[in-house]
C-alpha cells in the first residue's frame, strides 16, 4: 500500500467557472457555497485529507480572495502544519501568469512547488465533483498497475447537454483507458472523467517541462488525447455516489438531492467527515408558529415562517408568514415577512422584501445575485 | 524559555465536582457539561477572556478532567493557540516534598504562582468556570486600576430572597467593600459576588502565602482570602454588573439557563456576534428536519436528524428524533437517539443515549397533583433507556433502565 505521507495533493479552484458564471462572478470555483454550509473545495480538499495526504497545493488563477479567506491557515482541515499543509499558489512565473489556458500551463506555475514538495505522487483534483472519494485507493490503484496516468471515472447515463461539458473515456476490461473524447456529442451511458488524475511526481514534472517548451497546455487535448498510446493511462473506476457540477440546473439538482438521507449518510460519512470553516454561531432558532420540513438548516437561521424541501445556510433568516420552498437560499440571507421564495436560489446577503413573491421552476430556478435587495 | 510580560492572567476555576449536577457530572467536570445547543459552559469564561483581550488563561483542573483537557486541547477554537500566553490546563501535580491535590480555590491558584510568576503580570483574574455570562473583564480592570483597588470583586444585584445563596456583599456609596457574608441566613445587602475576581497581583500574591501556611484554613478564595484582605483594610471595591448571568450548578438552574436561550426577552443573545461565544465545533453537516418533523420554539444544533415533534427544546448536534417522538421543554445533549414515540417532557438527556421505542422520561407539572413531586428528571451520559421504561419527574437516571 502507498504510503500517503508520500503524496502531494493539487487541487485546481477555477477550472470550470464557464459552466457556473452566476456563481462564479465574484468567486473561484473552489470557494461556491454548496449544501448549506459547505463551499465546492470542501469535498477535494477533505477527501485528500481523509485519505492521510498532508500537503496540498490550491492553484488559483482569479478571484480568489473568498477562497482565501475560506481556507485561512487550514486549520479546519488539519492543514496548519509545521511541514506540508496547505499552500495556496497564486499565479507564478511569466507574465500573464493568471491567465493560463488550461491545465498544464497552470502546473508550469506551480513547478517550484511540486519539485520541493519532494512527493513520490502527485494527485490532482478539480472543486466541481460532489462526492467523499477515498484517494488512498486510488493511489494504490495507480502503484499496483504502474501506470504513468490514472485516471479517475464514473459510469453515468447523461444526456447530449451534460456530454458536451465533459471528457469521456473509453476503458477496456484491464482498465486501460484506450480513447478519450473531449466534450462528445453523445448521450446514454458512457464512462465521464472526474478530473482526478495521479501520476509519478517525477513523471509529471517532466511532463510539464516538455509541454511548456513544445508550448502545449491542454492536459486533456494534449496529453491525455495525443499522446494516450505513449503512456500507460489507466482508467480508476469509482462506483460511488458523484455528482460533477457543470450547469445552474445540475447545482440546483445536487444540492436538492443531496438532502436525501442515504446519500446525505454517504457524502457526509461520520468516519471521513467533509470538513469546512467554523463560523462560531450560535445553533438555528426556530420560533412560534414555524413549519420546517424535508429541508437542511444550518446554524445561525432564526425560522419564523414556513420552509420546505430547502436547503439554508448559516444565518439565514425566514420572516413570519414567510414560505420558502425548494430553494436555496445561502448564508446571511433574509426573506422578509410574507414573501414567498419558490425554485429559486439566493445568492449569500440577499434580501427578499416584505410580501414580494420570487418563483422560478426546477429546469430553470430564479437566481438572485449576491447582496441582491428584491 | 523567555515569556512575554502580560498585564493580566486569567486563572479559571474548573476542577470543581458539580455534585448538585448528579448523574450529568459523574464523569466530566462542572464546566464540561453541554450548554445552549452547541457549548459546555467553559466556552462563556473562555469566550469572555479572548473578547475582554486577555490571552493568558490557566485552567485549573481536578476533578474528572478528561473530557476538559480534551475539549480545551491546544486552545485554537477559542484563538487561544498563542505563541506567547494561550490557554495552559493545570492539573494538581507531584512535589519533591509528595503529592497535593488542590485543597480549595485560594490553594489551587497558590500551587500555580510559579505559572502565574513567569508572565509577570500586574493584575490577575480569578474566574469560576461554571457561569453562564458574557462580561467584558477588560472594562472590569479599568475600573480595577481607576479605583486603584487590591481586589475588585463583580456584583449582580438580585432580588433579596435570593441573596442568601451566594456570598453577599455590603457596600459604601463609593461601592467600597466593607463586609463580606458568605451566604448568609439573614443577608445585609442583595449584591451578590459573581465568582469574577480581578486582584492586584503582588497583594494576592502575598495573602496565598499567608493562607498557605495558615495550618486552620480552608485555603478558599470566599472563607480566607476575601476576609484576611478585608481583616486588613485592604481596599476592596464591588464592580456592578447588570446583564444577564446565571450560576448552572443545580438540575433547575441548568435546565432554566438552557431554555432561557429560548427567550427572546432574556438579555444573553448567543445571536449577537459582536460578543461571540466560541466553542470546539462538531464536525457534522446541517441538521435535517424530516418531512414529518414539527420543530417550533426550539434551538436545533447541526448534525440533528429530526422526524418527530419539538417544542421549547434545545437539542446539541447529532441527535436523531424518530418519527411520532415528542420532545418538549427539554434539553437533549449531543448525539442522543430519541426512538419512534418516545416522549420527553421536562427533562435533561445527558449526551449519546438511547431512549428506547415509546418509552416516557418526565411529565408535565401540570399532570401532578402534588407538586413537591414534581419536578426535571434527568438521564445522565451514556444510557440506555428500554422500550417502553418509564422516568418519573425529579428521576435521576445514571444506569440503563
Amino acid at each position: 500500500m502507498a504510503s500517503m505521507s508520500k503524496v502531494l495533493g493539487l487541487i485546481f479552484a477555477n477550472m470550470h467557472e464557464q459552466t457556473l458564471p452566476e456563481l462564479t462572478k465574484a468567486r473561484a470555483m473552489a470557494s461556491v457555497p454548496f449544501g448549506s454550509k459547505y463551499r465546492l473545495i470542501d469535498f477535494p480538499l477533505s477527501a485528500m485529507v481523509n485519505s492521510g495526504i498532508t500537503r496540498v497545493g490550491i492553484i488559483t488563477k482569479q478571484n480568489y480572495y473568498s477562497l482565501m479567506n475560506h481556507l485561512g491557515m487550514g486549520s479546519e482541515w488539519d492543514l496548519a502544519r509545521k511541514t506540508g499543509g496547505l499552500h495556496i499558489l497564486p499565479p507564478y512565473g511569466r507574465e500573464n501568469a493568471g491567465m493560463y489556458r488550461g491545465r498544464l500551463e497552470a502546473l508550469a506555475g506551480a513547478a517550484q512547488f511540486i519539485h520541493e514538495s519532494n512527493a513520490e505522487y502527485v494527485v490532482m483534483a478539480d472543486s466541481n465533483v460532489v462526492a467523499n472519494i477515498d484517494m488512498r485507493s486510488i493511489v494504490d490503484f495507480h502503484e499496483k498497475n504502474e501506470a504513468d496516468i490514472t485516471c479517475v471515472y464514473g459510469k453515468v447515463v447523461y444526456p447530449t447537454e451534460r456530454a458536451l461539458m465533459q471528457t469521456i473515456l473509453c476503458v477496456d476490461e484491464n482498465d486501460t483507458v484506450y480513447d478519450v473524447l473531449a466534450r462528445p456529442a453523445m448521450s446514454g451511458e458512457m464512462n465521464v472523467a472526474l478530473n482526478i488524475y495521479v501520476m509519478r511526481r517525477k513523471f509529471l514534472e517532466d511532463l510539464i517541462r516538455e509541454s511548456e517548451c513544445r508550448s502545449l497546455y491542454s492536459f486533456e487535448t494534449d496529453i491525455l488525447q495525443h499522446k494516450l498510446h505513449d503512456f500507460k493511462v489507466m482508467g480508476y473506476k469509482y462506483d460511488k455516489y458523484f455528482e460533477i457540477i457543470d450547469s445552474m440546473k445540475t447545482y440546483y439538482k445536487v444540492t436538492m438531492e443531496i438532502k436525501n438521507r442515504d446519500i446525505s449518510r454517504e457524502v457526509f460519512s461520520m468516519d471521513t467527515p467533509i470538513y469546512t470553516k467554523v463560523r462560531d454561531i450560535a445553533p438555528a432558532k426556530y420560533g412560534i408558529d414555524c413549519s420546517v420540513k424535508s429541508s437542511l438548516v444550518a446554524d445561525g437561521c432564526i425560522i419564523d415562517g414556513v420552509v420546505e424541501n430547502s436547503v439554508l445556510f448559516r444565518g439565514v433568516k425566514v420572516g413570519k408568514g414567510a414560505v420558502v420552498k425548494d430553494s436555496i437560499v445561502m448564508q446571511n440571507a433574509v426573506i422578509e415577512e410574507k414573501a414567498s421564495f419558490i425554485n429559486a436560489i439566493a445568492d449569500k446577503e440577499v434580501t427578499i422584501s416584505k410580501n414580494r413573491t420570487i418563483t422560478g421552476s426546477a429546469d430553470f430556478p430564479v437566481y438572485i445575485s449576491k447582496g441582491g435587495v428584491v | 524559555m523567555n515569556h512575554i510580560k502580560k498585564e493580566c492572567v486569567a486563572m479559571l476555576l474548573a476542577g470543581g465536582q458539580g455534585s448538585r449536577l448528579y448523574a450529568l457530572t459523574q464523569d466530566m467536570a462542572k464546566p464540561a457539561v453541554p450548554f445552549g445547543g452547541k457549548y459546555r459552559i467553559i466556552d462563556f469564561p473562555l469566550s469572555n477572556c479572548v473578547n475582554s483581550g486577555i490571552d493568558t488563561v490557566g485552567v485549573l483542573t481536578q476533578y474528572q478532567p478528561m473530557v476538559l483537557n480534551e475539549y480545551i486541547g491546544n486552545g485554537q477554537p477559542w484563538g487561544l493557540d498563542r505563541a506567547h500566553g494561550g490557554v495552559h490546563v493545570l492539573p494538581p501535580y507531584e512535589t519533591a516534598s509528595g503529592k497535593s491535590w488542590y485543597s480549595g480555590t485560594a490553594n489551587a491558584i497558590y500551587q500555580n504562582i510559579s505559572f502565574i510568576d513567569r508572565y509577570n503580570p500586574d493584575y490577575v483574574a480569578v474566574l469560576s468556570g461554571d457561569h453562564i455570562y458574557k462580561m467584558n473583564y477588560g472594562k472590569m480592570l479599568d475600573f480595577h486600576k481607576q479605583k486603584n483597588a487590591d481586589a475588585t470583586i463583580a456584583v449582580l444585584e438580585v432580588p433579596w430572597e435570593e441573596a442568601s445563596r451566594f456570598g453577599v456583599m455590603s457596600v459604601d456609596e463609593n461601592d467600597t467593600i466593607y463586609e463580606f457574608a458568605e451566604k448568609p441566613a439573614e443577608p445585609k445587602s442583595n449584591l451578590i459576588s459573581m465568582g469574577v475576581y480581578v486582584f492586584t497581583w503582588a497583594k494576592l500574591r502575598r495573602y496565598l502565602i499567608e493562607n498557605e501556611n495558615d495550618e486552620g484554613a480552608t485555603k478558599d478564595f470566599g472563607k480566607n482570602i476575601i476576609p484576611a484582605m478585608m481583616d486588613n483594610n485592604e481596599k476592596m471595591v464591588a464592580y456592578r454588573f447588570d446583564g444577564y448571568w446565571k450560576d448552572v450548578g443545580t438540575i433547575d438552574s441548568l435546565w432554566e439557563a438552557n431554555m432561557d436561550m429560548l427567550d427572546p426577552n432574556v438579555p444573553l443573545d448567543l445571536l449577537d456576534y459582536s460578543w461571540k461565544i466560541y466553542s470546539r465545533n462538531p464536525i457534522m453537516p446541517p441538521h435535517y428536519a424530516g418531512p414529518q418533523s414539527r420543530i417550533e420554539n426550539s434551538m436545533i444544533a447541526e448534525g440533528c436528524e429530526i422526524n418527530g415533534m419539538i417544542d421549547f427544546s434545545v437539542l446539541f448536534a447529532g441527535v436523531t428524533v424518530e418519527e411520532g417522538a415528542i420532545v418538549r421543554d427539554s434539553i437533549i445533549m449531543p448525539n442522543t437517539v430519541i426512538k419512534k414515540g418516545a416522549v420527553i417532557e421536562y427533562a435533561i438527556v445527558g449526551e449519546d443515549c438511547v431512549i428506547g421505542e415509546g418509552a416516557h422520561i418526565g411529565e408535565r407539572p401540570e399532570l401532578i397533583e402534588d407538586k413537591s413531586q414534581w419536578g426535571v428528571a434527568v438521564v445522565g451520559h451514556r444510557v440506555n433507556v428500554s422500550d417502553k421504561a418509564v422516568a418519573p419527574p425529579k428521576a435521576m437516571i445514571s444506569k440503563d433502565i
